[in-house]
């Protein structure tokens, strides 16, 4: 069991089956009483679709429900949560499955035979005098991934954005059910490249649990150190990002050779700045000799040192402030209505984090405090990263000098255990990263569900672009940073 | 006020530009593998079986780095220890052919410089990235190229944003479905003459994507790459010797 990471194990036959409309009634009266809908995902049983929610309880307790739904569907739940808009395209697009009076049940990602249909996405029409539109993709202009943007305008003002994604879509979810699962890693550290090391703690923490591999305190540290690592790196990335958006290259410059800093460090524990190879199921790929250490050690005060007096240039100047504040607002009561998860939620009020509340493994060690900012704007999202950023350091400060060695082999792995579900939450830099294992009868894998934060954190984007003007649109979407490949898988 | 605390950012930066490309060693990265020509256990066949990516192939061992997502599960599968990583980075190639490692083989072939392509492009190089099924490992790694650790402007070789203005297309990621139009009108839209580099295991042979659902790499049947740069991802050293010794540049 990986005590730092949120799992949950149920045995499948232990997981109350509803019938539809029940399903459905028990959704909404969980969610009425506190429950925080972590996933709802899907999968064809001949003519049926098996549906599974899981919901995280005010208690911290993960609970699943399922449901069997027949050949005419099931009345869809977005218009009273409007969160599960993603979630209920996602599964109509995987299953084929009716979801009856679904207000916006366009394509997600374009699995499958839909691929095909791509270029005919049917897009938001807005008419009118003086009403004009912007099509930006899915190349972009700089070096990084596809994706679609159309922006319907009124003059200057962006009225709505809509987003088309599906150009990354490769397929991992089918092709982890192909291939050996406890090989999965590599395969797992590029479902985000970015992310590697939460998918791939997520992806670990749920084989361990499910063949009951018990961790090291050590092993969970090194874990959290390598989690914690990526977090710094990509924070200091997006605040690179977010200066070069703004014209403030200094900021851009100095953010940037301090991420060097960062992803340099993790390259001397496990030989990739990516974090490649640093957890693998039974424990980590990672090793921190002595003169190893001393760099580590270098690197992070490095860090601590310099960081503060970027930010205080960055974050002090006024022109910063008067380019983010009040701009891509997302209010607080648009972030819970959408479901938001991870930095954005947090910039909104939301106070979600996986890290919280944690009575035991790596973050009981020394509590990484929860970041939270009402504002919604850039500038909260911005601030978030910086105060993260912070904690982040001073905690990993902490860690490695708790445990100043690490090389541990493996953990053997048993065989799969037959009809089990395994839940594992892992905070990444973006948010929730959440992956399900479900075993069948012979204890191979029925279903493997991977979800990456960005998944629910784009339309956030969408919305929080309405009444502002396009050239705002580059340093929105940095702030929200949003993935494209771990959305299209 | 303000233009001090700019001041205590630039004292606190120092130099941080790597003076010398070509001979910087990354510590401990995960680099270019070597293969002992001891032999290996009889009816062995561990590093075949535990590869991800189909990269080795046995009796001699042979190592394709346009497969190799340099994971290191050959080296644990090994009982000989006849497989190691080195920490160098300059694993470029112009021939597809030469990604493969054999026995005893400590360093690549010499990248074959085009003295066509070095006289056009050897003082200014504009290049124009696409991903297409990237996980946005390698673009961060091809963004670091630009930065103030690598520099690559130093050497005129420059990111731009549009493929009119560019000299090569670099791509990366193992080519979606989804990407197939966008990709080839960006190719279509370059002016020539014109090349094209692949960057990592994905858009050099598929790498772990190879035979998934949502992949058609049918515009590289098309389009041959004159570059290619292993890595998963790449690094920018990487990169960046691939193109100096492609160009010629000293």
């Amino acid at each position: 069991m990986s005590a730092s990471a949120l799992i949950s194990t149920v045995d499948v036959a232990s997981v109350s089956l509803l019938e539809p409309p029940e399903w459905r009634a028990d959704t909404l009266r969980r969610h009425a009483e506190g429950s925080r809908i972590l996933t709802l995902f899907g999968r064809r049983l001949s003519d049926r679709v098996l549906v599974t929610t899981a919901f995280r309880k005010p208690t911290g307790a993960i609970e699943l429900t399922r449901a069997l739904i027949g050949p005419d569907g099931f009345r869809a739940l977005t218009p009273e949560l409007p969160e599960l808009h993603c979630f209920e395209r996602e599964l109509h697009e995987q299953t084929g499955v009716r979801v009856e009076g679904h207000p916006w049940l366009k394509p997600l990602r374009y699995e499958g035979q839909a691929q095909a249909a791509m270029n005919a996405y049917p897009f938001y029409a807005l008419t009118g005098k003086e009403v004009h539109e912007v099509q930006v993709g899915p190349i972009h202009a700089g070096v990084i991934e596809p994706g679609a943007f159309r922006f319907m305008c009124h003059g200057e003002q962006v009225q709505h954005l809509e987003i088309q994604l599906g150009y990354q879509h490769r397929g991992v979810e089918r092709m982890l059910l192909e291939r050996a699962p406890l090989r999965l890693a590599p395969l797992v550290e590029t479902v985000a490249g970015d992310t590697s090391v939460a998918h791939a703690w997520a992806y670990c923490a749920a084989i361990e649990a499910l063949t009951g591999c018990a961790l090291e305190m050590e092993t969970e540290v090194a874990r959290a150190v390598a989690l914690e690592l990526e977090r710094v790196a990509m924070h200091l990335a997006g605040l690179s990002g977010i200066a070069a958006d703004i014209g403030f290259l200094q900021g851009a410059t100095s953010y940037g050779r301090l991420r060097t800093s960062a992803i340099n460090t993790t390259l001397r524990l496990c030989g990739s700045r990516f974090g490649r190879g640093a957890l693998r199921p039974g424990g980590i790929g990672m090793k921190l000799p002595p003169e190893v250490l001393d760099e580590v050690e270098q690197a992070l005060q490095l860090l601590r040192r310099d960081v503060p007096i970027v930010n205080e240039c960055f974050l002090g100047a006024e022109t910063v402030r008067q380019r983010l504040r009040g701009i891509g607002v997302l209010s607080p009561a648009s972030a819970r209505a959408l479901g938001v998860v991870g930095v954005v939620a947090r910039a909104s009020g939301l106070a979600i984090d996986a890290r919280a509340q944690m009575t035991e493994g790596a973050y009981a060690l020394a509590p990484i405090e929860l970041q939270r900012f009402e504002e919604g704007d850039c500038w909260a999202r911005m601030r978030v990263r910086v105060a993260e950023l912070d904690a982040s350091l001073g905690w990993l400060e902490q860690a490695v000098r708790a445990f100043p060695s690490w090389q541990r082999p493996l953990e053997p792995i048993g065989a799969l255990p037959s009809r089990q579900i395994a839940l594992a939450v892992v905070e990444g830099w973006r948010g929730e990263v959440v992956h399900c294992l479900e075993t069948d009868d012979a204890g191979r894998l029925a279903h493997y569900k991977v979800q990456d934060p960005s998944l629910r954190n784009w339309m956030g984007l969408a919305i929080a672009m309405r009444q502002n003007e396009i050239s705002d649109f580059p340093v929105c979407n940095k702030s929200f940073d949003s993935s494209y490949c771990g959305h299209d898988l | 006020m303000s233009a001090l605390k700019s001041l205590r950012v630039l004292l606190s930066q120092g130099k941080q530009y790597i003076p010398d490309l070509t001979t910087a060693v990354p510590k401990g990265f995960r680099g270019l593998p070597v293969i002992d020509s001891e032999p290996c256990e009889p009816g062995c066949s561990g590093c075949v079986d535990a590869c991800p990516t189909a990269a080795i192939t046995s009796a001699p061992v042979r190592l394709d780095l346009g497969r190799c997502v340099f994971c290191s599960a050959c080296v644990e599968a090994c009982p000989r220890g006849k497989i190691r990583f080195t920490s160098e980075p300059k694993m470029g190639a112009t021939l597809r052919s030469d990604l493969v490692i054999g026995e005893g083989q400590e360093q690549m072939m010499q990248l074959r410089a085009s003295a066509g392509f070095a006289k056009l492009f050897g003082r200014s190089l504009k290049l124009r990235q696409v991903s297409a099924g990237g996980c946005n490992a390698c673009e961060l790694e091809l963004a670091a190229i630009a930065n103030v650790n690598f520099d690559a402007q130093r050497f005129g070789i420059e990111w731009v944003a549009s493929p009119r203005h560019a000299d090569a297309l670099v791509l990366t990621g193992p080519l979606t479905r989804t990407m197939k139009d966008a990709v080839t009108m960006a190719w279509e839209a370059m002016p020539e003459p014109r090349f094209l580099v692949a960057v990592g295991a994905c858009a050099i042979s598929g790498g772990l994507y190879e035979h998934a659902a949502g992949v058609d790499r049918a515009f590289l049947s098309s389009v041959g790459p004159a570059l290619f740069v292993p890595g998963c991802p790449a690094h920018p050293l990487t990169m960046i010797n691939a193109i100096l010794g492609f160009l010629g540049i000293r």
